[in-house]
Protein backbone atom coordinates (compact mmCIF):
# COMPACT_ATOMS: atom_id res chain seq x y z
CA UNK A 1 0.00 0.00 0.00
CA UNK A 2 1.52 3.58 -0.50
CA UNK A 3 -0.04 6.86 0.64
CA UNK A 4 0.28 9.94 -0.60
CA UNK A 5 2.81 11.58 1.44
CA UNK A 6 3.98 15.45 0.72
CA UNK A 7 6.55 17.06 2.13
CA UNK A 8 6.98 20.83 1.37
CA UNK A 9 9.95 23.45 2.61
CA UNK A 10 9.29 26.59 1.43
CA UNK A 11 9.66 30.34 1.86
CA UNK A 12 5.84 31.14 1.41
CA UNK A 13 3.19 31.42 3.27
CA UNK A 14 0.32 28.57 2.35
CA UNK A 15 -3.32 28.39 2.43
CA UNK A 16 -4.73 25.82 4.75
CA UNK A 17 -8.34 25.11 3.17
CA UNK A 18 -6.27 24.39 -0.21
CA UNK A 19 -4.21 22.05 1.64
CA UNK A 20 -6.48 20.61 3.44
CA UNK A 21 -8.63 19.96 0.17
CA UNK A 22 -5.23 18.34 -1.59
CA UNK A 23 -4.96 16.06 0.65
CA UNK A 24 -8.53 14.53 -0.02
CA UNK A 25 -8.20 11.57 -2.48
CA UNK A 26 -11.51 12.96 -4.51
CA UNK A 27 -13.47 9.60 -3.62
CA UNK A 28 -15.18 10.19 -0.77
CA UNK A 29 -12.79 7.00 1.05
CA UNK A 30 -11.81 9.55 3.93
CA UNK A 31 -13.91 9.99 7.14
CA UNK A 32 -11.43 12.17 8.72
CA UNK A 33 -8.32 14.96 8.42
CA UNK A 34 -6.65 16.21 11.21
CA UNK A 35 -4.56 18.83 11.09
CA UNK A 36 -2.01 21.07 13.21
CA UNK A 37 -0.92 24.52 12.15
CA UNK A 38 1.92 26.21 14.07
CA UNK A 39 2.41 29.73 14.37
CA UNK A 40 5.32 32.22 15.26
CA UNK A 41 4.75 34.08 18.89
CA UNK A 42 4.98 37.54 19.54
CA UNK A 43 6.90 36.23 23.01
CA UNK A 44 9.18 33.69 24.05
CA UNK A 45 10.44 32.83 27.53
CA UNK A 46 9.63 36.44 28.19
CA UNK A 47 11.37 37.72 25.52
CA UNK A 48 9.56 39.90 22.76
CA UNK A 49 10.15 38.28 19.57
CA UNK A 50 10.34 40.76 16.40
CA UNK A 51 10.98 37.92 14.05
CA UNK A 52 12.23 34.49 13.36
CA UNK A 53 14.72 32.80 10.95
CA UNK A 54 14.44 29.56 10.48
CA UNK A 55 17.33 27.88 8.74
CA UNK A 56 17.29 24.13 7.56
CA UNK A 57 19.69 21.16 6.09
CA UNK A 58 17.79 21.45 2.39
CA UNK A 59 18.05 17.54 0.97
CA UNK A 60 18.09 16.17 5.00
CA UNK A 61 14.84 17.80 5.72
CA UNK A 62 12.84 16.56 3.36
CA UNK A 63 14.15 13.80 3.80
CA UNK A 64 13.70 13.31 7.36
CA UNK A 65 10.10 14.26 7.17
CA UNK A 66 9.36 12.33 4.59
CA UNK A 67 10.90 8.96 6.44
CA UNK A 68 8.69 10.17 9.59
CA UNK A 69 5.40 10.30 7.38
CA UNK A 70 6.52 7.24 6.35
CA UNK A 71 6.82 6.16 9.64
CA UNK A 72 3.17 7.22 10.33
CA UNK A 73 1.80 5.24 7.88
CA UNK A 74 2.93 2.05 8.77
CA UNK A 75 2.04 2.33 12.07
CA UNK A 76 -2.04 4.04 11.75
CA UNK A 77 -4.35 3.44 8.59
CA UNK A 78 -3.32 6.73 7.12
CA UNK A 79 -4.74 7.63 3.35
CA UNK A 80 -2.41 10.57 3.23
CA UNK A 81 -0.40 12.88 4.85
CA UNK A 82 1.05 16.08 3.50
CA UNK A 83 4.11 18.63 5.76
CA UNK A 84 4.90 22.32 4.77
CA UNK A 85 7.40 23.59 6.63
CA UNK A 86 8.62 27.78 6.01
CA UNK A 87 12.18 28.72 6.46
CA UNK A 88 13.39 32.31 6.36
CA UNK A 89 12.19 35.41 8.10
CA UNK A 90 8.79 35.33 9.68
CA UNK A 91 6.81 37.44 11.61
CA UNK A 92 4.66 37.13 14.79
CA UNK A 93 1.37 35.69 13.77
CA UNK A 94 2.92 34.34 10.94
CA UNK A 95 1.72 30.46 9.25
CA UNK A 96 5.03 28.25 10.30
CA UNK A 97 3.97 24.34 9.94
CA UNK A 98 1.19 22.75 8.97
CA UNK A 99 0.74 19.04 9.27
CA UNK A 100 -2.21 16.99 8.18
CA UNK A 101 -3.59 13.59 7.41
CA UNK A 102 -6.61 12.26 6.53
CA UNK A 103 -7.73 8.43 7.25
CA UNK A 104 -11.27 6.43 7.46
CA UNK A 105 -11.53 7.17 10.92
CA UNK A 106 -10.27 10.28 13.35
CA UNK A 107 -8.10 8.20 15.93
CA UNK A 108 -5.51 7.21 13.22
CA UNK A 109 -5.83 11.00 12.01
CA UNK A 110 -5.65 12.24 15.31
CA UNK A 111 -2.81 10.35 16.49
CA UNK A 112 -0.68 10.70 13.31
CA UNK A 113 -0.91 13.98 13.68
CA UNK A 114 0.32 14.38 16.56
CA UNK A 115 2.92 12.07 15.95
CA UNK A 116 4.26 13.36 12.63
CA UNK A 117 4.49 16.94 14.43
CA UNK A 118 6.47 15.51 17.91
CA UNK A 119 9.12 13.47 15.26
CA UNK A 120 9.10 16.44 13.40
CA UNK A 121 10.25 19.14 16.38
CA UNK A 122 12.80 16.36 17.51
CA UNK A 123 14.33 14.98 14.22
CA UNK A 124 13.57 17.63 11.42
CA UNK A 125 16.49 19.50 10.95
CA UNK A 126 15.38 23.30 11.02
CA UNK A 127 16.92 25.69 13.29
CA UNK A 128 15.45 28.59 14.95
CA UNK A 129 16.76 32.06 15.35
CA UNK A 130 14.60 34.31 17.43
CA UNK A 131 15.52 38.16 16.92
CA UNK A 132 14.21 40.53 19.43
CA UNK A 133 15.36 44.21 20.64
CA UNK A 134 18.06 42.29 22.48
CA UNK A 135 19.79 41.06 19.48
CA UNK A 136 19.79 37.54 17.87
CA UNK A 137 19.76 33.91 19.79
CA UNK A 138 19.61 30.72 18.65
CA UNK A 139 16.73 28.95 20.53
CA UNK A 140 17.61 25.54 22.45
CA UNK A 141 15.83 22.65 22.32
CA UNK A 142 13.66 21.71 24.57
CA UNK A 143 13.88 18.83 26.90
CA UNK A 144 9.93 18.59 27.21
CA UNK A 145 9.44 18.29 22.83
CA UNK A 146 11.88 15.00 23.22
CA UNK A 147 9.91 13.48 26.35
CA UNK A 148 6.58 14.06 23.66
CA UNK A 149 8.98 12.14 20.95
CA UNK A 150 9.98 9.33 23.40
CA UNK A 151 5.96 8.57 24.43
CA UNK A 152 6.04 7.42 20.97
CA UNK A 153 8.27 4.59 21.15
CA UNK A 154 6.65 2.93 23.89
CA UNK A 155 3.24 3.01 22.60
CA UNK B 1 36.33 15.40 -1.81
CA UNK B 2 34.12 15.38 1.58
CA UNK B 3 31.51 18.13 1.35
CA UNK B 4 31.09 19.28 5.33
CA UNK B 5 28.33 21.07 6.46
CA UNK B 6 27.48 23.45 9.47
CA UNK B 7 24.34 24.61 10.39
CA UNK B 8 22.39 26.86 12.78
CA UNK B 9 24.32 28.03 15.61
CA UNK B 10 27.00 26.11 14.34
CA UNK B 11 27.63 27.48 10.90
CA UNK B 12 27.77 30.94 13.12
CA UNK B 13 29.95 30.56 15.90
CA UNK B 14 32.31 28.66 13.13
CA UNK B 15 31.84 31.28 10.97
CA UNK B 16 31.61 28.38 8.11
CA UNK B 17 28.94 27.01 6.08
CA UNK B 18 30.80 24.36 4.19
CA UNK B 19 33.89 22.73 3.63
CA UNK B 20 35.49 20.97 0.67
CA UNK B 21 38.38 18.56 2.13
CA UNK B 22 40.46 16.63 0.01
CA UNK B 23 39.86 12.91 1.35
CA UNK B 24 42.74 11.95 3.18
CA UNK B 25 43.56 9.16 5.80
CA UNK B 26 42.82 11.48 8.70
CA UNK B 27 39.10 11.86 7.98
CA UNK B 28 38.29 7.72 7.11
CA UNK B 29 35.91 8.18 10.14
CA UNK B 30 33.66 10.28 11.58
CA UNK B 31 35.39 10.41 15.15
CA UNK B 32 38.37 11.12 12.93
CA UNK B 33 37.06 14.05 10.75
CA UNK B 34 35.96 15.57 14.23
CA UNK B 35 39.24 15.49 15.94
CA UNK B 36 41.02 16.74 12.70
CA UNK B 37 38.61 19.70 12.27
CA UNK B 38 39.31 20.35 16.26
CA UNK B 39 43.22 19.80 16.12
CA UNK B 40 43.94 22.02 12.86
CA UNK B 41 41.38 24.80 13.30
CA UNK B 42 42.27 25.91 16.90
CA UNK B 43 39.92 26.92 19.73
CA UNK B 44 36.93 28.07 18.57
CA UNK B 45 36.36 24.87 16.75
CA UNK B 46 37.50 22.72 20.00
CA UNK B 47 34.87 24.93 21.58
CA UNK B 48 31.58 24.15 19.43
CA UNK B 49 32.37 20.63 18.04
CA UNK B 50 33.47 19.28 21.34
CA UNK B 51 30.59 19.51 23.03
CA UNK B 52 28.19 16.77 24.22
CA UNK B 53 25.10 17.80 22.43
CA UNK B 54 26.68 17.92 18.63
CA UNK B 55 24.54 15.58 16.39
CA UNK B 56 26.68 14.62 13.11
CA UNK B 57 24.75 13.15 10.34
CA UNK B 58 26.84 11.34 7.17
CA UNK B 59 25.39 11.50 3.35
CA UNK B 60 21.51 13.09 5.42
CA UNK B 61 21.50 10.53 7.63
CA UNK B 62 21.67 10.94 11.65
CA UNK B 63 25.08 8.93 13.13
CA UNK B 64 24.84 8.06 16.55
CA UNK B 65 27.96 6.20 16.62
CA UNK B 66 31.88 6.47 14.88
CA UNK B 67 31.37 5.36 11.23
CA UNK B 68 33.63 4.66 8.54
CA UNK B 69 33.62 7.69 5.86
CA UNK B 70 34.40 7.40 2.04
CA UNK B 71 35.55 9.67 -0.39
CA UNK B 72 32.24 11.74 -1.99
CA UNK B 73 30.44 11.76 1.37
CA UNK B 74 28.50 14.59 2.89
CA UNK B 75 28.85 15.07 6.34
CA UNK B 76 27.27 17.78 8.38
CA UNK B 77 27.56 18.87 12.26
CA UNK B 78 24.87 20.30 13.50
CA UNK B 79 23.19 21.48 17.09
CA UNK B 80 19.85 20.23 18.08
CA UNK B 81 16.64 20.93 16.25
CA UNK B 82 14.61 23.83 17.07
CA UNK B 83 11.97 23.77 14.07
CA UNK B 84 8.14 23.25 13.63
Amino acid sequence: MSQPLSVRVQAEDFDIALLQEQLLQGEAAEGAVATFTGYVRNNNENRNVHSLELEHYPGMTERSIQQILAQSAQRWPVMAAAVVHRVGKLKPGEQIVWVGVSSSHREAAFAACEFIMDYLKTRAPFWKKELSPEGGQWLDARASDGERARRWEHD
Amino acid sequence: MLRVLFFGRFREELDCAELNLVFSENYTNLQGLQDALIAERGDQWLEVLAQENVIRAVNQEVATQNVALSDGDEIAFFPPVTGG
